[in-house]
């Protein structure tokens, strides 16, 4: 098994690529970046945790923030349910910049920005994958989005997001995650962006204070997944 | 000196990208001269030519200069690499949207290929493929998907159970989100555009 702190060492400059990982000449699409993409597999709790709450249960409706992959339409969808896709974080590009040239915090970019990547009724979805899309957002957006997120999804439905939960990093590798199995992630990286903030477990809670209860995962690679109930 | 400046030249065969067949013969080398003319298309797509050509063999076109508003029933394979707004509808066949073709439209088909822009709401009874390169917003309905890793798609996937085969022994219904077949509008062999 691949370790996922070699592929934060390699996108920090430190060690140069992480042996073992296999690389494809393909970069995520309209990310900024042009760099070989890093794919390794990972355990992820977080994912079997979410997934213990739909995988028995069909036709819910579930919104991926991390783009198509064929992976997770057909993962999500061979389990019975609808799938919405958002590439979040090349709207967030297309909105704000790579660099977050266009500030994060003006009102009209907000919205505009919230119309782009979340225009959905109240109430709509089962399940949220977000993965690690926060991460880049500023505390203003940051407040926004997860204000909508609240309203989108149905009560007693479940958000799965990933933070770094090492503060000393200037960038993060950006994922494009896979899901494999119930508990297993094929996670690929193809460059590294600023993340807007970094955050800790009390952070974390004051930010999902308005749902019902947010419960960590921290894993070896200073990752921390975070399952939000609403 | 000229001679040796031709040979460094890449020489190209007379024959223009679209007439070549698919299974190309060797290249017949054909030193460029002042008729020729030297402007070559350049795909928007970074796919390979012979694919795209693969893609629209056997298929009626609408090619990438041309720009259809309105209706189009077809009863045979499709290919579009212009631009297109209204609806289309080949519900037996394979439409195939090429790198340079835009769609503002609901489609409706048996198999949809999308290598170029789809904007509106896509019905395929069999499967649908997005790929490389290509951009699709819209719900689709399905039986199948496949997306290539750099797809856009910004929408809902609803994957619904082929309709059972004809001459079933048990015949079932079909799933409420599964189309249901409708007429076609066009004779045989044809495609028709209503405007």
């Amino acid at each position: 098994m691949l370790s996922f702190k070699n592929i934060l060492r390699g996108s920090r400059g430190q060690n140069g690529p992480p042996a073992g990982t296999t690389k494809s000449p393909k970069a995520a699409r309209g990310r900024g970046q042009t760099g070989p993409e890093t794919v390794a597999a990972r355990q992820s709790r977080g994912l079997e945790e979410f997934f213990s709450h739909i995988r028995d249960l069909s036709g819910l409706t579930i919104l991926d923030l991390g783009g198509a992959t064929q992976q997770n339409v057909s993962f999500i969808t061979n389990l019975g349910h609808r799938l919405y896709s958002e590439d979040f974080l090349q709207i967030l590009t297309e909105t704000f910049g790579m660099e977050d040239t266009v500030d994060q915090s003006n009102p009209g970019q907000i919205e505009y920005f919230l119309r782009q990547a979340l225009d959905y009724p109240e109430n709509q979805f089962d399940g949220v994958l977000i993965w690690d899309s926060l991460e880049y957002l500023a505390p203003a957006l940051l407040s926004a989005v997860v204000e909508r997120l609240r309203k989108i999804v149905r009560p007693n439905s479940y958000m799965l997001a990933f933070f770094h939960s090492d503060d000393k990093l200037d960038t993060v590798p950006y994922y494009t995650f896979r899901i494999q199995e119930v508990n297993t992630l094929q996670v690929a990286s193809s460059g590294a962006r600023h993340p807007a903030q970094l955050f800790n477990n009390r952070s974390l809670e004051k930010l999902f204070g308005s749902f019902d209860s947010v419960k960590f995962f921290l894993t070896r690679e200073r990752l921390r997944e975070v399952i939000i109930k609403a | 000196m000229w001679n040796k400046k031709r040979d460094e030249e890449p020489q190209r065969p007379l024959v223009p990208p679209a007439a070549r067949p698919a299974t190309p013969a060797a290249p017949v080398p054909v030193a460029p001269t002042s008729f020729e003319p030297q402007k070559e298309a350049t795909p928007v797509s970074s796919m390979p030519v012979g694919r795209v050509e693969s893609e629209a063999r056997g298929s009626a076109t609408i090619g990438k200069a041309v720009k259809v508003v309105g209706q189009i029933f077809s009863k045979e394979d499709l290919f579009v690499d212009g631009d297109l707004e209204g609806t289309v509808e080949a519900l037996e066949h394979k439409l195939t949207i090429g790198p340079n073709g835009t769609v503002h439209a609901g489609v409706k088909a048996r198999e949809v290929v999308a290598l170029g822009t789809i904007q509106g709401d896509v019905e395929a009874t069999d499967k649908i493929e997005i790929r490389k390169d290509a951009k699709l917003v819209g719900n689709i309905k399905t039986a199948r998907i496949i997306i290539e890793d750099g797809a856009y798609f910004k929408g809902s996937i609803d994957i619904v159970k082929p309709e059972p085969a004809r001459g079933s022994s048990k015949p079932q219904a079909a799933p409420a989100a599964a189309p249901a077949p409708q007429p076609v509008h066009a004779a045989a062999g044809s495609n028709e555009v209503k405007r």
